[in-house]
């Protein structure tokens, strides 16, 4: 049967990678390059990339790193896909028709479009005309308003709508979108479990994917957001970033708990053998454990 | 030393594709020219879109002699990929009917959505069940997963050209197999290294 797919997402600043909480804090975390090579060779299922730069800078800033100093978002997108062998979805600051094809020329799969969307309902039709619903993921970002209602919110999270996101998520499945990104904006970054009502909401309304996002602090709540929400894939952001083989882990953990999940792999054993393979990152290391690991820090026993 | 010739007809993204065959330091080239076919020793057939899209491409760019030389008659290993693979039936039911390239016997019609609770396109892994491991599966697991983006299958009539399937409520065509003719309805370049392995397993063949 189809599995739930398990997906990172990445927060882009400027060509960096970060971490964020409630939408407005960001901590910076590293290469974009890096962190999609230790998660393709943990088998995330799929990688979700949110460029959320307030300018249209990008720089990774280290010349002296093994990956060239990048400095346009085509250009990280391109690299990202020469190594990411799994599909690749794209979004944040996508405006124009022309942004969307960019962005699929350069090597993603789908974008993910909010503000345009919202602002411009048929810019939904538009887009899955000339490039089709399956390339098509519309995100949702919902707030809990003083009113103690849902509230569809665009501008990264600042601008209300007046929306339902129930209604919400129906216009846009029926404006044409392929997927749907559902964010918690009270959540993201809290650890305290995805908003299970939420989640349930709009997926017992809509027949295309719903991906739940925000707010995962523990593998028990990507198992809520499946089994209690109902979704056809669970994201989360920050959870990943930290461990290694955090993705291993959380499958793992899924697939014990009975989850409908892909069987975990540590490594890929397919491409262990072939000598043919050019990228020494898919010629993956023969004992993973021993190379992958952290070893605690040193007592030195000085004294501070 | 394999060449591999990625026919590009305008659907869409072949450069994820090229990347695969470029990870397996394999030469590749994307080309509209359907004289390279004549030079590649392996031909692909990528795509994600509609049946009668790539069918017109494929006529109106003038594939379809060369690939009937090369492929057919001189049997030079052929992949097609998600609507490459769709393609090779006599007929395709999306957007109305049209005709495809009749390299296998069967029809490409949708995937069956009145199923509750089956939402269209199924979309993501699936675990394969195959049938035929040699040579594409050769070293793959039984019940590994590929990646899966589609609405359409090829419901072939010729049921030992069928080398795997998946289940979404129903039996799905996962990929098909007839002397030098490959297809796969799932996308290796997206199915990490068990998709990277079954290309290679294409590109050492003959």
């Amino acid at each position: 049967m189809l599995k739930v797919r398990v997906i990172p997402v990445l927060l882009l600043r400027n060509g960096i990678v970060v971490q964020s909480k409630g939408f407005r804090r960001y901590q910076a975390l590293g290469n974009p390059l890096a962190m999609v090579r230790r998660l393709n060779v943990w088998t995330a299922d799929e990688l979700i990339y949110l460029d959320i730069s307030p300018t249209a800078e990008y720089d990774v800033g280290r010349d002296d790193l093994r990956d060239r100093n990048r400095h346009s978002l085509t250009e990280i997108i391109q690299d990202i896909s020469e190594v990411c062998f799994m599909p690749l979805t794209f979004g944040g600051r996508i405006r124009s028709i022309d942004g969307i094809r960019q962005r699929l020329a350069a090597g993603a799969d789908k974008v993910t479009i909010n503000t345009m969307a919202g602002e411009h309902p048929e810019f939904i039709t538009e887009a899955a005309r000339i490039f089709g619903s399956q390339c098509l993921v519309v995100s949702i970002d919902v707030k809990i308003n003083e009113r103690g209602l849902y509230e569809v919110m665009i501008g990264r999270g600042r601008v209300p709508t007046g929306k339902d996101p129930a209604a919400w998520a129906m216009a846009v499945e029926k404006h044409g979108a392929g997927e749907i990104l559902l964010n918690s904006i009270d959540r993201d970054g809290s650890g305290k479990g995805y908003d299970l009502e939420l989640i349930k909401k709009v997926c017992d309304c809509v027949n295309i994917p719903v991906i739940a996002s925000g707010g995962v602090g523990h593998w028990e709540h990507l198992f809520e957001g499946i089994e209690q929400g109902g979704a056809s894939a669970v994201a989360a952001a920050n959870i990943f970033n930290y461990t290694e083989q955090s993705v291993y882990h959380a499958k793992n953990y899924l697939y014990e708990r009975g989850a409908n999940v892909r069987e975990p792999t540590l490594i890929d054993d397919y491409l262990r053998d072939s000598s043919s393979v050019a990228d020494p990152l898919l010629a993956v290391s023969r004992n993973p454990l021993n190379s992958r690991v952290k070893q605690p820090p040193e007592k030195t026993g000085v004294k501070s | 030393m394999s060449s591999v010739i990625l026919l590009d007809y305008g659907a869409g993204n072949v450069q994820s594709v090229f990347n695969a065959f470029r990870a397996l330091d394999c030469q590749v080239k994307v080309s509209r020219d359907p004289l390279d076919i004549e030079s590649a020793s392996h031909v692909v057939l990528p795509g994600v879109g509609a049946f009668e899209h790539c069918a017109r491409a494929l006529s109106r760019r003038g594939f379809l002699g060369p690939l009937q030389r090369e492929v057919l008659e001189k049997g030079k290993p052929f992949l097609g990929i998600c609507v490459g693979l769709q393609i090779l039936a006599r007929f395709g039911m999306e957007f109305g009917r049209h005709e495809g390239l009749g390299w296998i016997e069967g029809v490409t019609e949708r995937l069956d959505s009145s199923l509750s609770n089956l939402r269209l396109p199924h979309m993501g892994w699936n675990e394969v069940e195959i049938r035929t491991s040699e040579p594409l599966f050769r070293g793959i697991d039984a019940g590994t997963a590929f990646y899966f983006v589609h609405s359409y299958h090829l419901l072939a009539e010729e049921q030992a050209a069928i080398s795997s399937t998946c289940d979404y409520g129903q039996m799905v065509t996962a990929s098909i197999q007839k002397d030098n003719l490959f297809g796969v309805q799932f996308h290796p370049e997206k199915s990490q290294s068990a998709g990277i392995r079954l290309l290679r397993n294409f590109i050492e063949v003959n």
